[in-house]
């Protein structure tokens, strides 16, 4: 395993430059949800022009739809979802200014390229264990698409959210990696 | 002929889908356990250290273990001596997943039309419901919450007598091997051979469901099987959620049904760590 970094939101080039995949992130300050609907309509907003319901300049996006939340709790269980399904909007993104994305799962060939050029990381989250990731939330609202129910764009703010660096901005890939590891 | 009132098969089903969401099978749970003690990389040692305390977490404060808490899928056997009255047997069923659902805080993850519309029905319904006609006065419900990300990764192949069991084995390792860290390992790999297209894929889905996980098949042949599948996945590195190491799959079940002379479809299911189903006896 790599080093334990904590990291703030929004990111930084400088940040980012010092990721490299297996090192454990704890991440703090707010974070944006937005799985498929959501990017659907985010990546045509861009395409066109328009303004996004977020500022996507160091913005870290975090492919989840939570569960509702139980009376006293901010959300509910809150784990990744699958990022694949994101990969065809994601260079775009990046290219706009995002800096980090968090999910489950490996990424193609066009975000890995699009994280180096754009200095950009995706982090793995660990999925199936969203009651346990969802004591790092500590505010959610809703921002945007409301009428998407779980899929609707949330603000969270993170404290200590726990991901490790799966792709870096020199190419690293810790799938790939891993798997060659341990393959026997 | 015993009477069955459709208002107890409600309430039955939205206790199944609470527990089943928050509840973990204890034998799933005691597989994970051991896998950790036998993983080497450091990082697949964390994950499934994660993955025992959020079932913990899960468990205590009735909380859903994955956020996406499925499709729901019932497997129902119906005894030929059961009369089911007041109300349709499908409308309870449903009307038992939208309490479920709703009571429990659990996620709605259907959408009424799978391409044009895709807007979310706001009640987890319709639910899938298998039914088989079995002799006796008992209704069996068996629940089984199924996410998308594990079911994203099934297929079924129509292979013929020609590829034997080496290209059985064949397709398994590598539908395992190409679905990475898609479906959230440590998998449960279920499969389904013989029959027809579509009832191939069902033994592969019902295979899931065996319990406890990794009994062997009551056949010995297919239950060797399974064990040199076990192998071969877990050599394949993927590991726990895909970032490298030993365990890939908690194991591997074989359905069989007989075939038509010029056919052999075989079928992968996988299931993520989170394999969830819960039973009750009406
Ligand atoms: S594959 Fe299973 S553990 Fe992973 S996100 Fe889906 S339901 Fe949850």
């Amino acid at each position: 395993m790599g080093n334990e970094i904590k990291l703030k939101t929004p990111l930084s080039d400088e940040d980012i430059e010092k990721l490299k995949i297996g090192d454990k992130v704890l991440l703090s300050g707010i974070i944006y949800t937005g799985r498929d609907a959501a990017h659907k309509r985010l990546y045509a907003l861009l395409k066109t022009g328009k303004p996004l319901p977020i500022n996507i300049k160091g913005a870290v996006i975090y492919y989840v739809g939570p569960a509702p939340a139980k009376p006293d709790y901010v959300i509910g269980s809150a784990g990744p979802t699958t990022s694949y399904r994101m990969d065809p909007f994601t260079p775009f993104m990046h290219e706009k200014g995002l800096k980090a994305t968090i999910g489950k799962g490996n990424r193609n060939k066009d975000v890995r390229e699009s994280l180096q050029k754009y200095k950009g990381v995706y982090l793995a989250a660990t999925g199936g264990v969203a009651a346990l990731i969802a004591k790092s939330i500590k505010s959610a609202k809703i921002i945007a698409y409301e009428d998407l129910g779980a899929e609707a764009i949330r603000e969270l703010v993170v404290e200590d959210f726990p991901c490790t660096v799966a792709n870096d901005c020199r190419g690293g890939d810790l799938f790939e990696q891993g798997i060659k590891e341990f393959k026997i | 002929m015993r009477e069955v009132n459709t208002k107890e098969i409600v309430d039955v089903v939205a206790r199944l889908c609470m527990d089943a969401n928050y509840n973990l099978p204890e034998d799933v749970l005691d597989t994970i356990k051991k896998a950790k003690e036998k993983e080497d990389s450091p990082t697949g040692k964390a994950i499934l250290d994660e993955i025992i305390e959020n079932n913990r977490i899960a468990r205590e404060e009735k909380l859903a273990i994955c956020q996406d808490t499925g499709f729901a899928l019932f497997f129902v056997e119906l005894g030929q001596d059961v009369h089911i009255i007041d109300g349709n047997f499908q409308d309870a069923i449903n009307e038992g997943v939208k309490k479920g659902y709703q009571d429990g805080y659990l996620r709605k993850s259907i959408v009424n039309d799978p391409v044009l519309l895709r807007v979310n029905t706001k009640d987890n319904t319709p639910a899938i419901i298998y039914t088989d006609i079995v002799p006796g006065d008992k209704l069996k419900i068996i629940f089984c919450p199924k996410g998308g990300g594990a079911e994203n990764m099934a297929e079924v192949q129509m292979l013929t007598a020609a590829h034997g069991i080496e290209g059985v084995k064949k397709f398994v390792v590598e539908r395992v091997r190409k679905s990475g860290g898609n479906p959230c390992p440590p998998v449960v790999v279920g499969v389904g051979i013989g029959g027809t297209f579509e009832r191939c894929a069902m033994l592969a889905k019902q295979a899931l469901l065996r319990e406890p996980l990794g009994a062997p098949n009551p056949d010995p042949k297919f239950a060797e099987v399974e064990q040199e599948l076990l192998e071969e996945i877990n050599k394949l590195g993927i590991g726990p959620m895909g970032l490298g190491g030993r365990t890939t799959a908690l194991a591997v079940h074989i359905e069989t049904y007989p075939c038509h002379i010029a056919t052999m479809p075989v079928a992968v299911n996988l299931n993520c760590h989170v394999a969830r189903h819960k039973s009750a006896v009406i």
